[in-house]
């Protein structure tokens, strides 16, 4: 495998080449989002300035080449997850509104009381607050799959919590706070066999794993762009035609109809049943852009290029007196969450930034999770495929200073 | 006679000019000041006086003495204890009419704004809005 340059990948990132506080920026906010390369950032002024308009009914050449470009995403898309078909691909506002997308049509009209819906203690409250709903509406149960002290899902706390009541199985493949990298192969084809349907939220997992829907059989696919190089306020949904034909529609307005009358609505084809009013064209036409981005480096690339930063910067830290790791799983994406002794998580990032160094800290919308480890919250790096040695060198020496306060 | 509002204002924006722009020292600089700060009692670490509005927990107490207010405070997080000491500082041992007027104009002079962010901002405004409710009650009580 031919290792990446990186120099040259940054040159591409034209956020990264400043200073933040009189220091050169390092961003290790990469789980929160992505930076952007010159050619989404490029790809969203042309369309503005040469291909506005409006798509799928316009008689117009432009609205043909917007209606074109737009469906070339979708379909690059489908190969990026290897769907079998471009209408499995839905277009949405985020991985949020995918996963609320499915709670409320397939969850809707397809579960009832007493039935049961299974996450696990590290979703993002995007993934826990939907069921919620849904169990309050329909009067399903709400079931949390255990996790060890490395921030692990324990597989037969999980293969107890299944039985044929499981109805949705919705978990997330790589966690947001700790990084952990979920078994969901073997999980799918556990709840497979007790019949239930499974959704899988891949925002942190879509930029560094390879990603075969086909392979892994889930039913529903939920990412954002904005955290693959893409634009904010866009995201996906996939789903396997034969349930998303089921579904009803989850908005009505324009495009998601067949025909209108006063009597009787008829809906469109999928993918458009789910695309209500005028989408988010230029985004979903930069967004291209960004698979482009990460097909031509590779994700096994990219992924051993993080693996190398995360371990590099777990063994620097370790040594750090009063650090603190928080999710140690074998399985990691480039996340490295911790805590430095005696100190809160919020000023460990003030003071992170004040060097330049740009991370998160909080409790990463994983309160439950953070109520788990008894913590309030945690600092969080995440490291991206434009990331350095160097710069990990950069935030080991500020929190070596900043440990040194409470822990001399 | 103690210093006035204006003066200890003004003895904070001195204190903060020479540690000029570098970020780093300021912060290190505001939370070795709530390092200072008294002892906050146990028990009045409850919900009830909790500071609504600090996405940092907050604990807030008065007493009056010799109609004067006296604050008392605590937070979790070192640079939230600093910023609260400065208010502390500037407001504590006053009577409610000077609390309920003080235009605490050393915080924009300070730059604290870009020093803690726009969340943590919208925390100290909330310190500041529940230090003078206190004025507002005490003065309230004192003028019935």
């Amino acid at each position: 495998m031919m290792s990446l340059n990186v120099e040259k990948i940054r040159a591409e990132f034209p956020v990264l080449h400043q200073e933040v506080n009189g220091k050169p920026l390092v961003y290790f906010d990469n789980a929160a989002t992505t930076q952007k390369p010159k050619s989404v950032i490029d790809a969203l002024g042309n369309y503005y300035k040469l291909d506005n308009s409006n798509i799928h009914r316009g008689a117009h050449t432009l609205a043909d080449r917007a209606t074109r470009y737009f469906e070339d995403t979708r379909t690059a898309l489908k190969a990026f997850i290897n769907a079998k078909e471009d209408s499995e691909i839905i277009f949405t506002k985020g991985t949020t509104e995918s996963i609320n997308l499915v709670a409320s049509t397939f969850g809707r009209k397809f579960l009832k009381q007493g039935d049961e819906i299974l996450i696990s203690t590290m979703e993002h409250h995007a993934n826990i607050v939907p069921w919620q709903m849904l169990c309050e509406e329909s009067g399903a149960v709400l079931k949390v799959i255990p996790i060890d002290e490395s921030g692990e899902i324990i597989f037969e706390e999980f293969e107890k919590l299944l039985s044929e009541k499981t109805k949705i199985l919705a978990i997330v493949h790589a966690s947001n706070a700790l990084g952990t990298i979920n078994p969901v192969k073997e999980m799918i084809q556990a709840a497979k066999k007790q019949g239930a349907k499974v959704l899988l939220d891949g925002a942190q997992s879509t930029s560094h794993l390879h990603i075969d829907v086909q392979e892994l059989d889930c039913d529903f696919l939920c990412f954002s762009a904005h955290k693959l190089f893409g634009p904010t306020g866009l995201g996906v949904l996939y789903g396997k035609r034969e349930l998303l034909e089921v579904m009803p529609p989850y908005q009505g307005g324009g495009e998601m109809i067949k025909e209108v009358s006063f009597d009787k609505t008829t809906y469109n084809e999928i993918p458009f049943k789910f695309e209500a009013g005028t989408p988010n064209i230029a985004d979903v036409i930069a967004f291209k852009k960004a698979i482009e981005f990460i097909n031509t480096l590779g994700k096994d690339a990219i992924k051993q290029h993080e693996d190398a930063l995360l371990d590099y910067a777990v063994n620097a830290l370790s040594e750090i007196k009063g650090f603190i790791p928080v999710g140690t799983a074998r399985d990691k994406v480039s996340v490295v969450s911790f805590n430095i002794n005696g100190m809160h998580p919020f000023d460990v990032g003030v003071m992170l930034d004040a060097n330049g160094i740009a991370v998160r800290t909080g409790h990463h919308c994983t309160q439950p999770l953070m109520q788990r480890f008894g913590l309030e919250g945690t600092v969080r790096a995440s490291f991206s495929v434009y990331n350095t040695q160097t710069e990990i060198d950069q935030m080991v020496s500020s929190v070596i200073k900043i440990a040194k306060i409470k822990n001399k | 006679m103690n210093s006035s509002i204006k003066e200890i204002q003004d003895e904070i924006i001195d204190e903060f000019s020479i540690l000029g722009d570098d970020k780093e020292s300021t912060i290190f600089y505001i939370m070795e000041l709530g390092g200072k700060l008294p002892e906050f009692p146990e028990k009045d670490r409850v919900e009830e006086n909790i500071i609504k509005g600090c996405q940092s927990k907050v604990w807030l107490t008065t007493k009056e003495e010799n109609d004067q207010v006296h604050f008392l405070a605590d937070s979790n997080t070192d640079i939230t204890k600093g910023l609260i000491s400065l208010l502390i500082r500037v407001l504590s041992g006053r009577k409610p009419k000077e609390i309920l007027d003080a235009d605490l104009y050393f915080i924009d002079k300070i730059g604290m704004g870009n020093i803690i962010g726009s969340q943590r901002s919208n925390g100290l405004a909330a310190m500041i809005k529940q230090m003078k409710l206190y004025a507002l009650a005490y003065q309230t009580k004192q003028n019935a």
